[in-house]
């Protein structure tokens, strides 16, 4: 009697469970058929009236049923819920394609890439970075660099005077003679300066009143012109590329003497010959030489005991000619979209 | 420098040597050939022909017909030069030339009559018309010249000409000789320098003309020639096409050998007429105040008591060295000349000519430097000119004052310093070779070497410059590339350095793009804007290009607004800069300002676009602030910094602040006042500029462990009401003092105002979060500071706490 009734209860909690779609109608068929008022229970409340023998056997019977309908709940569970999770993430489900948020960046001014560069380079080589005024001593910018008030190269750099004495820099190099100075006779002096320098000079594409220089100075025991051309063709070869060969071609600076400038071999052409290079397979790239006896000794220092190289390049160059950039205005109009396109510079 | 190829030849063997390969070795050794070109560069088909007859055009009143004897032979060619006539040899373009400009000549006719060809001008054949020696019509030659065979040689056409960038270095070869020098030791072949006769006659000069120099060491030598008999006409041919070659127009015989002479020896010289000189004494001496004369090109001169002139004892004849007078003049008449060879002070010159703003040939070689030794020789050779092409009489001896020569220059240095310097081993013998073929003498004397130089390089003195020469022509192709040896120091970024990248690379995080503008601007700009505007006279510079660039800015602010208008203008409406430079204040008592970088940022625009999720954020004050206050925090000094209410000139009075560091103003930021956004034509502009060099020069604090935190923080919210007119500032200062030590931070996350409370109030909720290291914070202690601060803002600021 009880068996079958036990078994009938399996069958129907089957059809329900089957039936059942959501969780909630699952838990009023939990409750319905496992509770502690349902039929399962009520069958086992009667096992007093069994034999002794059929107890155990209806009480197994029991058990394994009420396990076999709670199995199938929780099966049952399993996949409803699998169910509306599924409905879930289809309803979550975004484009993908739409654009991001977007995260506000500036760029770097391309001058200031190059300088960083070129400066983390020398700090490599032992150089340190030295600043000075850009509003600057008539002594400092001419005269302590063998540049006298009546010399004829004043003529190649027409200044911005502020009184008879003082002016906007005209180069870097007054910092050769106030570090030289500073270090009061004694080496070695490795230094570079980037800066701003100023010129009587209109405006246009390959002018501008103001513009940047980087100087490099190196003073010691032995210092020599071989040793201004491994550290020059380091330079090249890490601002143009491993490829690059360098030529030194006497120049004149009163500043140094021997004088040269640098030429690269042709980064686009690689040296055949091509626009860049207008054709010569090389391009100049910056004036040097090794420091005239006259501003070691002006400043403090024995030229027979120092010698020294010194040299001088232009970052708006360097970029012009790396980049192809047409005119020099463009470093101080501050375009965005000409700064943009720098910013991995 | 002009050279020509050909001139050159005249001193130095340069058989197997191309003028690119010249030009190529030039510039290697250290003059740079800017340029080198072939004057009759696309020519062809020129001949010299003989104008065998010349007959008036049947239909024109200036063409010539006329029958050409092409040496093969004869054509008819309708000629329409006023000076064409028969007898003549002139250059020919036959049929299918090729003239300048490329124009092709073809058979065709004028005016009915068949023309087979065309009498060429000079200009036609490329040469620069300003230079040509006629200005009107076709260019006849001498009658030496043979018809048929190709003109361009005797037109010099076939020449190169070098462009040589002549700098205070290489004056030395601002002559023909001087380079012919210099190409013989770059190629280490001899030079030919003819010794000049200058055909004296027994007459004495002296006896007719006298030289007093009152112009002491300015004017170290003064030597002149008299020469009479002159007779005017034009100089010979090949003497004017190297004149036109060296850029210079020929004129008449005595004034092309003057300026051919300069050309080949360096030395200016000068051609006065004596027969119009007013007297025959020759004083030079300073010119006197606002003393007056007239120079060759027809102008006025006012002098100065620096200038030094020539002068017949009377009145100033030449201005010295620079340009000769008008009253003396070489004309067609000109029978007697008094040849002037001097030196004069570069220095005195190079003021003079640029006072008066008259860059002469003359000039341009006093100012740079000349060789002393050869002023007689210079002299010699015009005299040897004159001689043979204006049938000179020269009469004996240089009428002078001062010393001919100078001594030579020596210099003695261990030959080993070159090799020391260079960075090369090279051998005595090689050093030696070098500087004996550039002309030094050397004398070894054990480790010593004694080099004498040639008075003609005057840029020598020290043996540095020996190093040169001998760098130079040995080549620094050969010398190797070398590392820097000795001690090694230390190299790194200094603190402010490493300070100002970080700072640029947190600007650039926070998105805004940097800028270098302008150091001048203009004087309205200048002072605009200062962090601490200044009572004392912007600085200006004495001579400046424009009005845009005359000034020393005091701030970067108005020049990023202009960045910030310049974008406006193209459609960008959003822009975010800053920049990192310096401003120059002006000091009292000192014509240099203070110099200090400032950080500075101008923000226009929206700080997000509008996109598919909605509208666009427009930037405000406190987009602006919270980038300021980032740059405080990452020098970890935000304790240090206040913001204080301010009014500023062209900031909007209700929405700017000054920033205080330890109390004392460092910048402002705010927006730009609506007038002044009005009048630039600027949308809603924000700025801030900050006085930041002493910041990250200061000292650093340093950074200190506090262990990983092992027990939690505990937050609680507070709503305070309080009058509208207390500022916010207010209730930090308080809550912030009073929940030391544990109180952690404070956030103010809402602000109201409106119908729950009352008017004239608002209420400001702050999230404060109660921290301990040692342990976890139980509510009735956190309660307890929770009172105290509740307490203190009702003291402080008559706040309530929100019901």
């Amino acid at each position: 009697m009880l068996k079958e009734k036990l078994l009938e209860l399996r069958e129907k909690a089957l059809e329900n469970v089957k039936s059942a779609d959501d969780l909630k109608k699952l838990q009023d068929i939990r409750v319905n058929f496992l509770g502690k008022k349902g039929p399962i229970t009520e069958v086992l409340k009667g096992m007093g009236k069994l034999t002794k023998e059929e107890r155990p056997v209806i009480g197994q019977l029991a058990n394994d049923v009420r396990n076999a309908i709670g199995t199938l709940i929780e099966e049952k569970r399993a996949e409803i819920e699998a169910r509306l999770l599924e409905r879930k993430l289809e309803s979550e489900k975004i484009d993908v394609t739409l654009p991001g948020r977007k995260v506000q960046t500036g760029s770097h001014h391309l001058l200031a890439s190059v300088i960083r560069e070129v400066e983390d380079l020398f700090i490599g080589l032992g150089f340190s970075v030295a600043e000075g005024p850009e509003v600057e001593e008539d002594y400092y910018n001419f005269e302590a660099l063998n540049l006298p008030k009546d010399h004829p190269a004043r003529d190649m750099q027409d200044s911005f005077y502020i009184t008879e004495d003082i002016l906007m820099r005209t180069h870097t190099s007054p910092m050769q003679a106030r570090t030289l100075e500073a270090h009061k006779g004694k080496g070695p002096v490795k230094i570079i300066c980037p800066g701003k320098v100023y010129r009587r000079d209109n405006d246009d594409a390959t002018h501008s009143h103001q513009f940047m220089q980087i100087e490099g100075l190196c003073v010691d025991k032995n210092i020599r012109l071989s040793d201004l051309k491994g550290v020059l063709t380091v330079f090249a070869k890490h601002m143009f590329g491993a490829e690059r060969e360098i030529r030194l071609r006497p120049s004149f600076f009163p500043f140094t003497e021997p004088s040269v400038e640098m030429d690269i071999s042709c980064f686009r052409c690689g040296g055949h010959g091509c626009s860049v290079c207008k054709g010569t397979g090389w391009i100049e790239i910056l004036g040097a030489g090794m420091v005239h006896p006259n501003v070691l000794r002006m400043s403090g220092f024995d030229p027979s005991v120092y010698t020294g190289f010194a040299f001088g390049m232009g970052p708006e160059r360097i970029a012009m000619l790396k980049y192809g950039i047409e005119d020099i205005r463009h470093f101080y109009t501050d375009d965005i979209r000409f700064l943009k396109q720098f910013d991995r510079a | 420098m002009l050279v020509s190829y050909k001139w050159l030849k005249d001193y130095v063997d340069l058989d197997g040597v191309t003028p690119e390969e010249l030009a190529d070795q030039i510039t290697n050794a250290g003059i740079e050939v800017e340029h080198l070109s072939y004057p009759g560069e696309g020519l062809k088909g020129i001949v010299i022909g003989k104008v065998l007859t010349c007959e008036p055009h049947p239909d024109s009143d200036h063409l010539h017909v006329c029958q050409v004897d092409l040496g093969s032979e004869t054509v008819q060619i309708v000629c329409g030069a006023p000076n064409v006539a028969a007898g003549q040899k002139v250059p020919v373009a036959t049929n299918g030339a090729r003239i300048a400009g490329n124009v092709k000549i073809r058979r065709s006719k004028f005016r009915g009559v068949e023309s087979n060809g065309m009498l060429c001008a000079l200009s036609e054949l490329g040469v620069d018309k300003a230079l040509a020696p006629y200005e009107d019509g076709i260019y006849v030659f001498d009658d030496d010249v043979r018809v048929g065979q190709d003109a361009l040689p005797y037109l010099n056409l076939d020449d190169a000409i070098l462009d040589l960038d002549i700098l205070v270095s290489s004056a030395h070869c601002m002559n023909m000789i001087g380079v012919a020098h210099e190409v013989a030791a770059i190629l280490n072949r001899p030079v030919h320098i003819p010794v000049p006769d200058p055909h004296e006659t027994d007459e004495y000069a002296a006896e007719k003309v006298s030289v007093t120099v009152g112009a002491g060491e300015k004017v170290p030598y003064y030597g002149a020639r008299l020469i009479e008999g002159i007779r005017i006409a034009p100089s010979p041919r090949w003497m004017q096409l190297r004149l036109i070659a060296a850029g210079v127009r020929p004129i008449s015989n005595v004034v092309d050998i003057s300026n051919y002479v300069m050309l080949e020896y360096g030395q200016p010289l000068h051609t006065f007429d004596f027969g119009t000189f007013g007297s025959d004494r020759v004083l030079v001496r300073f010119a006197g105040q606002n003393e007056t004369m007239k120079t060759l090109d027809g102008q006025e001169r006012k002098l100065t008591i620096e200038d030094i002139v020539i002068t017949n004892g009377k009145e100033a004849v030449a201005v010295a060295g620079v340009m000769g007078g008008e009253s003396s003049e070489i004309t067609g008449s000109t029978g007697k000349v008094l040849l002037e060879s001097a030196v004069f002070d570069p220095i005195s010159i190079r003021k003079t000519a640029a006072r008066l703003q008259m860059r002469t040939d003359a000039s341009s070689r006093y100012e740079k430097g000349i060789d002393r030794n050869r002023v007689t020789q210079a002299s010699d050779r015009a005299a040897e000119l004159l001689t043979k092409y204006a049938y000179a009489r020269v009469l004996k001896g240089i009428v002078e004052q001062g010393e001919r020569t100078v001594p030579e220059t020596v210099i003695t240095l261990p030959w080993q310093k070159i090799n020391r310097v260079l960075g090369a081993d090279l051998s005595l013998d090689v050093i030696r070779g070098i500087l004996t073929r550039l002309g030094f003498k050397v004398d070894k004397k054990g480790e010593t070497i004694r080099v004498t130089v040639p008075a003609r390089r005057f840029d020598v003195s020290i043996p540095e410059d020996l190093v040169e020469e001998v760098g130079r022509i040995y080549g620094y192709d050969h010398i190797p590339a070398t590392l820097p040896e000795g001690e090694a120091i230390k190299a790194s970024l200094t603190q402010y350095q490493e300070l100002t990248r970080r700072t640029e690379l947190l600007m650039e995080s926070a998105g805004l793009t940097q800028a270098y503008t302008y150091s001048l601007t203009t004087d309205e700009h200048a002072a605009a804007y200062a962090v601490h505007p200044s009572s004392e006279k912007p600085v200006k510079v004495l001579s400046p290009m424009s009005e845009e660039h005359a000034v020393l800015r005091q701030s970067i602010v108005p020049q990023l607004i202009d960045v910030v208008s310049y974008h406006l203008n193209r459609q960008m409406p959003d822009t975010a800069l800053y920049e990192i430079g310096k401003v120059f204040i002006p000091k009292a008592g000192s014509p240099r300002p203070e110099e200090e970088e400032h950080l500075a940022g101008a923000i226009a625009g929206s700080r997000s676009e509008r996109n598919w999720e909605g509208e666009a954020l427009p930037v405000d004050f406190f987009t602006v602030k919270g980038i300021v206050e980032k740059v405080f925090d990452s020098l970890s000094l935000s304790d240090r910094i206040d913001y204080l209410p301010a009014k500023r000139a062209g900031l909007h009075p209700g929405q700017t602040a000054d920033i205080l560091f330890d109390g004392k103003v460092i910048g402002y930021l705010g927006a730009l006042h609506p007038a002044v956004q009005k009048e630039a034509d600027l949308n809603e502009t924000f700025v801030f500029e900050i006085a930041i060099e002493p910041l990250l020069r200061g000292e650093q604090a340093p950074i200190i462990y506090h262990g990983q935190p092992r027990f939690p923080s505990t937050t609680r919210d507070i709503a305070l009401v309080v009058k509208r007119s207390v500022q916010a500032a207010d209730l930090y200062k308080v809550i912030k003092e009073n929940g030391e030590p544990l109180l952690q931070s404070v956030n103010l996350f809402d602000i109201y105002e409106g119908s729950h409370v009352a008017e004239d109030e608002k209420s400001m909720a702050f999230s404060l979060t109660y921290f301990d290291p040692e342990r976890t914070l139980t509510d009735d202690e956190v309660s307890a500071i929770h009172e105290k601060i509740l307490e203190a803002c009702e003291k402080e600021c008559g706040a309530e706490l929100r019901g």
